[in-house]
């Protein structure tokens, strides 16, 4: 069974102006909708990447995930259990330790004003558990020493800060990850060392990871299934092998293209046409509408529903 | 060959602090030709745009030039000051930073900003530059640019004011271009559109740009050669595509290693033990020697040996180490 159940998930921002502006100005009240009708499953130890470019919506589905951002509409179910409707307040609490997420700058998620023990024990003494020992053993696992554990955030680098990051992650054995940009902020080579980091973690803990990147290589790299959004909108879900060798949507068509290679000495790329719309006004039907080189009548009336093809799951008209 | 455009000799940039004097910048030389891409990459702290930054004039003190020479069209540079400097700023060498939003001025117009620096360093009047400020963003590809001079920064989006930063850059036809991590704020699909400009703008005009990036795909795509640092040092130095697919430097082969593509397949990423090391230790000999697998005694006592192109700073250099 899927460990992590998104079903038809949306999430609207009200991004109006004051009344007052509204009145004088004559305006209606505007509307901004992040994520829209997102369909996925994670499988158990797997790691599930969302990516796509700023502005669709991957940083909001991995927040509707851990639960600090309600969904408009749409239910997400972690181990069969909706955290925004259940009562059961035992069951909610028994689920919440399961899940933790990473974030992207390692600057702003650790209190410079406490120690690292501190930090790290923070989500099981949050809950008064047993924390004896436990900061100790988890800086050992994510390679840091047992002596760094009355040190302050500040004496540490960037990469150093997100193990501390992953090591708070890990303190209360939860079995879903939620990474939102764990490596953006981080050279290539302490990039590596996270990266590597985070596969091992998987393997000794049995966890599952949602990663929500940019990076097409990093995906690509750690993902054992791929999602692909844009506008809010997911547009193709398939397997790294399959995404990358034949991309069905025309839109992840395009950003494969338009990903830097690092072998692609000279290479000249025909850059993409225009950029991504105003999500408060989204375009008619498919969203991809208007950059799409093969769009046709059918794109600009209907929006594409989910369609299976040889194990690939696209919204397109057109894909084949 | 023709004199190059700029060239940098034995440069270095000293920053005097309570623990010692720290070197950003230590002995580096490199050479750009008229319309060449020479691309400068590193991780952070590397001392890649401090390098850009002393050409241009913008190191903001105590840090300083103690060393080294800069030369710019035959003119000696790096000693300019105040007006001498300000006149060659924008005129002979046009900028792009990071955050296209914080290089424009919010509160003027577009137009208003190019033709601003139109007036100053050319010698036109206002007619003919504000003729000329609809011609440059024409230019970088702004659709409509008659109407959108008279548009302020905050009216357009990040690739459309990258490309205004650009125009602005271009405007008063310098000979040189310092292109200061222009596309990493920016998505994929706008970072091409950049990177192709940037290569039109190179081959049509012959303008010379330094592209500093930590990105090796972009380094890859855009760049004509490559100067690889490594703690305010050049480790390397070369043809991309010899740099990047036989790298002679132990760091470079590391670096190209240790990116997702290069370990295509494979569970684990290449890994380089060790962080940089902080500018107030840098270790005697080559800098790289702790994380090297191949240093000897050689590496951790005698300075390495200087790079010129095609060559790396490094005693034991690599041979035939093929990494994409």
């Amino acid at each position: 069974m899927a460990l992590v159940k998104v079903k038809n998930l949306s999430r609207v921002f009200d991004v109006s102006k004051p009344w007052l502006n509204r009145v004088i100005e004559r305006r209606s009240k505007a509307f901004l909708t992040a994520v829209s009708e997102v369909d996925f499953d994670v499988e158990p130890r797997s790691t599930y990447a969302l990516v796509g470019e700023s502005g669709s919506g991957k940083s909001t589905i991995g927040k509707m995930l851990v639960g600090l951002l309600k969904p408009t509409s749409g239910v997400v179910e972690i181990e069969g259990i909706d955290l925004a409707s259940e009562t059961d307040a035992a069951k909610i609490d028994a689920i919440r330790s399961d899940i933790q997420m990473i974030f992207q700058d390692p600057y702003a998620s650790l209190n410079p004003r406490w120690r690292v023990k501190d930090i790290i024990v923070e989500p099981v003494a949050s809950r008064g558990g047993n924390t004896e020992g436990l900061s100790e053993r988890l800086l050992e696992q994510v390679g840091l020493s047992v002596q760094d554990a009355g040190k302050f955030p500040h004496e540490f680098s960037g990469g150093q800060r997100q193990r501390i990051c992953i090591a708070r992650a890990l303190a209360s054995e939860p079995n879903l990850i939620v990474c939102d940009e764990p490596t953006s902020a981080l050279d290539v080579s302490v990039q590596a060392q996270v990266l590597n980091l985070m596969s091992d973690l998987k393997d000794d803990f049995g966890l599952t990871y949602v990663l929500i990147s940019h990076d097409l290589t990093v995906v690509r790299h750690m993902a054992d299934k791929i999602g692909v959004l844009y506008l809010g909108r997911l547009v193709e879900e398939a397997a790294p092998e399959d995404l990358f060798e034949t991309p069905k949507h025309p839109y992840t068509q395009m950003l494969l293209e338009a990903a830097p290679q690092m072998d692609g000495f000279g290479r000249e790329v025909l850059p993409p046409e225009g950029e991504i719309p105003d999500p408060i006004t989204p375009p008619s039907g498919c969203a991809f509408h208007p950059r799409c080189p093969i769009a046709q009548d059918v794109c600009k009336r209907d929006r594409p529903a989910m369609r299976q093809i040889n194990g690939i799951r696209v919204a397109c008209h057109l894909a084949e | 060959m023709a004199d190059p455009v700029l060239s940098i000799r034995d440069l270095s940039v000293e920053i005097p602090t309570r623990h010692g004097i720290v070197r950003p910048v230590d002995g580096v030389s490199y050479d750009i030709q008229a319309g060449e891409i020479l691309g400068i990459v590193g991780e952070s702290g590397a001392g890649k745009s401090m390098a850009g930054n002393a050409v241009i004039g913008l190191l903001t003190p105590p840090a300083h030039i103690s060393k080294g020479e800069i030369w710019l069209n035959g003119q000696r540079i790096d000693h300019l000051k105040g007006d001498a400097m300000r006149r060659l700023r924008g005129k002979e060498i046009g900028m792009v930073f990071q955050d296209p939003l914080t290089s424009l001025n919010p509160l003027l117009r577009i137009g208003d900003q190019l033709t601003e620096t139109m007036l100053t360093h050319l010698p036109i009047g206002r007619a003919e530059a504000e003729k000329r400020a609809v011609a440059a963003l024409e230019e970088v590809g702004i659709p409509g640019a008659a109407e959108r001079v008279n548009s302020y920064p905050h009216e357009f989006s990040g690739g459309m004011r990258q490309r205004v930063v650009i125009a602005l850059a271009l405007c008063a036809e310098p000979s040189l271009i310092i292109a200061d991590e222009p596309t990493t704020a920016l998505d994929v699909s706008v970072q091409a559109q950049i990177i192709a400009l940037l290569r039109r703008l190179c081959r049509d005009r012959g303008t010379a740009v330094m592209l500093i990036t930590h990105d090796m795909g972009v380094i890859a795509e855009a760049t004509d050669r490559v100067a690889v640092m490594y703690a305010g040092r050049l480790a390397e130095l070369g043809p991309v595509r010899d740099v990047l697919t036989h790298p002679q430097h132990p760091y470079t082969h590391g670096l190209m290693a240790s990116t997702p593509l290069a370990s295509q397949g494979k569970s684990r990423l290449h890994q380089i033990p060790g962080a940089m090391p902080r500018l107030d230790a840098v270790p005697d000999g080559c800098a790289f020697n702790p994380r090297c697998p191949y240093a000897t005694e050689k590496c951790r006592q005698a300075p390495v040996p200087r790079v010129s192109n095609g060559q790396a700073a490094c005693w034991y250099p690599l041979v035939d180490e093929k990494v994409i």
